[in-house]
């Protein structure tokens, strides 16, 4: 019944995920659907993706990236992020010790399927509080638009 | 680990029963040196402003709210980020200075340092020969 349970480590913080997982077990988020290219558990950065009537918005949790080192970039309806997350955990040595490294560092590279027909050529980036923004504008034929019925 | 199953098991219909909000695990580094612990967590979406950091006790814990900033008439498409509110809690212990606690973010990575208290700095014990 608990699988993630079986799989002790020992180790204090495997058992705040565990917790973590349990949590999301219970409050039901677990079963919502992946995307096909974020199966894996805990892709770096996160994104999450919405749309409004004029445009189309990414939102990508990367926290601590240099701005300039992030690319973002469109290509037939898919979105692909790269980028790089330097190391701030020092080496161990006699007088440095590490408990925790959970945080994620190296290359990444995310891909997302545009939900709409979007403009890719009036994309707007900004990075906030670790956090990538990318709104796309969607083509006028995609947009919502009211239809007039006539009467005869 | 029986017991912790159980524990796991109470935590979570306690969360149910009063229907807080879920809150993400952020993740850490935890480096330790001479001078003290240094605590590094991914808070993206989080301000200096809906962050919180608490000593109760011995126990330290960092709380921050995500705040997108997004339209209000935005339908999700796909999320991966469901819930909008960081928590972890760590025991310090008493070699630590709680009253000394430093914290920063800066693109939403909090970085937070515990300084040892002056008595429990390294130093060297000389051995005595009888």
């Amino acid at each position: 019944m608990y699988p993630s349970l079986t799989n002790h480590s020992g180790d204090l913080f495997a058992e705040f995920d565990t917790l973590q997982r349990q949590l999301e077990q219970l409050m039901g988020l677990r079963g919502w659907p992946s995307s096909i290219r974020a199966a894996g558990r805990g892709a770096f950065p996160a994104l999450n993706v919405g749309t409004t009537e004029d445009a189309v918005e990414i939102y990508a949790f990367a926290p601590g990236i240099d701005p300039a080192k992030l690319d973002v970039s469109i290509d037939k309806g898919l979105l692909t992020i790269t980028g790089e997350r330097a190391d701030d955990v020092p080496e161990e040595s006699d007088k440095v010790t590490v408990y925790a490294r959970e945080r994620f560092s190296g290359g990444f590279k995310r891909v997302v399927s545009l939900p709409a027909d979007v403009d890719g050529s009036r994309v707007d980036a900004t990075y906030r509080n670790g956090v990538l923004r990318i709104a796309i504008p969607k083509h006028e034929a995609a947009k919502p638009r009211r239809i007039e019925v006539k009467s005869h | 680990m029986e017991m912790n199953t159980n524990q796991l098991k109470r935590e979570s219909t306690a969360q149910n029963a009063n229907t807080e909000e879920a809150s993400l695990v952020p993740a850490v580094d935890i480096v330790e040196d001479d001078h003290g612990i240094t605590l590094r967590a991914d808070l993206p979406g989080v301000s200096k402003d809906s962050l919180s950091i608490g000593v109760d006790g011995d126990n330290l814990t960092i709380e921050g709210t995500v705040s997108l900033g997004e339209s209000q008439r935005m339908q999700p498409v796909y999320a991966e980020i469901r819930v909008a509110h960081y928590k972890r809690t760590f025991v310090l212990s008493r070699d630590l200075d709680a009253t000394k606690i430093d914290a920063s973010i800066k693109n939403g990575v909090l970085t937070l340092t515990v300084p040892k208290s002056e008595q429990a700095k390294p130093r060297r014990i000389p051995v005595r020969a009888d």
